[in-house]
């Protein structure tokens, strides 16, 4: 496989993470972006910045929700700019994207990789798996590639030289399959100044111990920066809301920096998070799993250290 | 209503797990398992027949040591159980593998219509959560996936799901492929005589010619990956452990922070 052209898929706005995979895509061969909804003047300048020349957009409205819609628009622009390797910013939207489309291109996918290289004419996809424990890696042998890419694992950088980014429309059949119809699509607001959990490079993640009182938890993240994560029982609690849930079944994240404050580390939890670069536990139990995969564990109440540490960092950024 | 729930055989999350030289899950009899979150489609298709009468058939893609998943679905009330295997089905990729069960839907089908195909939201070994959409791709059903809230309406399936800071709410006519999360339902526990009887039930065994795949189509021959390398970690090197019986644990934290470069410029 060469990989002349990289196709980069923009399920939504261009943020992050899709600037991680054209970052990425650069190291394979040229990027060209699909997006699913139409460019803002702030998304070209991006893109001109990360060195994207070429832009289609597909304009579906709302059958671009479907994931067989989104697939059908993903395999039908990879065929029209020749690309040989798709890459999505992983989520579950992004996966379902990827499938479809893995399956009209008659394609290899790969899921949620966080490096991906050419070798002696291979794409191959290298990730962590059974919670950090192996790291592995998988080569396409099929012609065409799909992959998912894992966000944080690449750092977003401008390419060496900016161009212009000329857009230009794709037409895709936007039919649903028969008998599906979607009645409701309602995006929640998000705190401003917030990172989406998904895609934050730094997340601190409350759990029981907090017993649903996250105002030192929010206060952290305030000082950082950062996303805010919890465990299932506390979304079943009703502290938090689901799409909040880190874990096997809930997001699966790699930040750069983890703090889990009042969180045991269940491995359902834990499977969900491992891969992040540095962790942090805040947790009156020394005996608790997490503390066990800690780079650093703080032992003690997390409503006295969470707020201590925030008034550390807001003095420290002012001095 | 006929329903078909996919079911995976997983190593528990707990056990060591680990891959083989051929970059294949190791999974003994021991510390291998139902996959947990397919607990939740047996249980959400067990909920369907209740609702409309029928039946469900549980479905597994797996070696020998496998059956054990079907055996747990039919001692939670599934009505019968088909275990996909032989050595041309071994080492799959997920297009493999969805190919071989969309085809065992097919032959299911061929039987007495399939209104339903139930799956978990993913496999916990290898989290790819892709398997119900290309299942979908494949047999050109409509899905609703990750769904969180399911519920029937005639021959109409209409669903909830919530991902990525959206709500969604989606209806879809059968026949459909629906996957489920682990907080869709509450799965039953099977009493005593059920897990008893399930261990001398029938289960149906098919190859890939059974199916009428050819075998370059199904296993590590008909996949579009391979492994190329598998290696163990080395161990964590353990925590650095400080203790706030000073009241300093805070401060501390943001010193750890700002020495790894961490603390960043935003805000
Ligand atoms: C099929 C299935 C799927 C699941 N999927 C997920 C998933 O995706 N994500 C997930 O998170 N869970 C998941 N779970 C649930 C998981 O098994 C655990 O139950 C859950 O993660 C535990 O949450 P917790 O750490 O908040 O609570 P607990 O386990 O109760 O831990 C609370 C911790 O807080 C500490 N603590 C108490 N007070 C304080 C204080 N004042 N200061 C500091 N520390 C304190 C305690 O020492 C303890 O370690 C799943 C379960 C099942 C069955
Ligand atoms: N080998 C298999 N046999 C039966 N069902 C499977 C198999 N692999 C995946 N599935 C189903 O597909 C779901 C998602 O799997 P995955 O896409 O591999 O994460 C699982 O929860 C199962 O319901």
């Amino acid at each position: 496989m060469t990989a002349a052209t990289v196709l980069v898929v923009a399920l939504g706005e261009v943020r992050s993470p899709v600037l991680e995979s054209v970052t990425l895509a650069r190291t394979l061969g040229t990027p060209v972006l699909l997006s699913l909804q139409p460019l803002s003047e702030a998304d070209t300048d991006a893109l001109g910045r990360a060195g994207v020349a070429r832009a289609l957009v597909a304009d579906l409205g709302e059958a671009r929700h479907a994931p067989a819609v989104a697939g059908r628009a993903v395999a039908t622009a990879a065929e029209a700019t020749g690309a040989t390797v798709v890459l999505l910013p992983t989520s579950f939207v992004a996966k379902e994207a990827a499938a479809h489309a893995a399956f009209l291109l008659d394609a290899g996918l790969l899921v949620d990789v966080a490096t991906l290289r050419l070798e002696s004419g291979e794409l191959v996809g290298g990730k962590r798996v059974f919670a950090g424990t192996w790291e592995t890696e998988c080569a396409v042998t099929s012609p065409v590639a799909v992959a998912t890419v894992r966000a944080n694992a690449i750092v977003a950088a401008d390419a060496p030289e900016a161009v212009t980014t000329a857009v230009e429309p794709l037409s895709v059949d936007a039919t649903l399959p028969r008998g599906l119809v979607l009645d409701e699509h309602e995006e929640h607001p998000r705190a401003e100044g917030r990172p989406a959990l998904a895609e934050a490079a730094v997340v601190v993640a409350g759990g029981r111990g907090t017993e649903g009182d996250f105002a030192a938890v929010e206060e952290l993240a305030d000082a950082l920066g950062a996303a805010i994560g919890t465990t299932r029982d506390c979304v079943d609690e009703g502290w938090q809301p689901h799409d909040a849930q880190i874990g096997q079944t809930g997001v699966t994240i790699a930040p750069r920096l983890y703090i889990g404050a009042g969180i045991s580390g269940a491995p359902h939890h834990h499977g969900g998070m491992q891969a992040s670069g540095t962790i942090v536990a805040v947790n009156v139990d020394p005996d608790a799993p997490l503390v066990q995969i800690a780079d650093l564990a703080v032992i003690g109440d997390l409503q006295e250290i969470l707020p201590a540490a925030a008034q550390a960092i807001r003095e420290h950024r002012e001095s | 209503m006929r329903v078909a729930v996919l079911v995976k055989h997983v190593p528990e999350l707990l056990s060591d797990r680990g891959l083989d030289d051929a970059g294949r899950t190791l999974r003994t009899a021991d510390d291998s398992t139902l996959n947990e979150v397919d607990e939740n489609a047996v249980e959400a298709a067990l909920q369907l027949v209740a609702d409309t009468g029928g039946e469900v058939v549980a479905v597994t893609l797996g070696p020998a040591i496998a059956v054990d998943a079907l055996r747990r679905a039919l001692a939670m009330g599934a009505h019968r159980a088909v275990h996909l295997t032989g050595p041309e089905l071994a080492g799959g990729d997920v297009v493999a593998t969805a190919r071989v069960l969309a085809a065992a839907v097919r032959h299911l089908a061929a039987e007495a219509p399939v209104d339903v195909v139930l799956t978990g939201l993913a496999a916990l070994d290898g989290l790819g959560s892709v398997v119900p959409s290309l299942v979908a791709a494949d047999l050109g059903w409509p899905q609703l996936t990750v769904v969180e809230e399911l519920g029937v309406d005639g021959d109409v399936l209409v669903a909830r799901r919530e991902l990525d800071g959206v709500t969604e709410r989606w209806r879809a006519t059968t026949p459909a492929v629906v996957s489920v999360i682990d907080t869709a339902n509450e799965p039953r526990l099977p009493r005593m005589k059920d897990l008893m009887a399930a261990r001398s039930a029938e289960v149906t065994t098919l190859g890939a010619e059974d199916l009428g795949l050819a075998p370059d189509a199904v296993g590590a021959a008909g996949s579009r990956t391979r492994v190329v390398r598998a290696e163990r970690r080395p161990p964590h090197p353990g925590p650095e452990i400080v203790t706030d019986d000073d009241g300093e644990g805070g401060r501390r934290l943001a010193e750890f922070l700002v020495s790894r470069d961490l603390v960043g410029g935003t805000r």
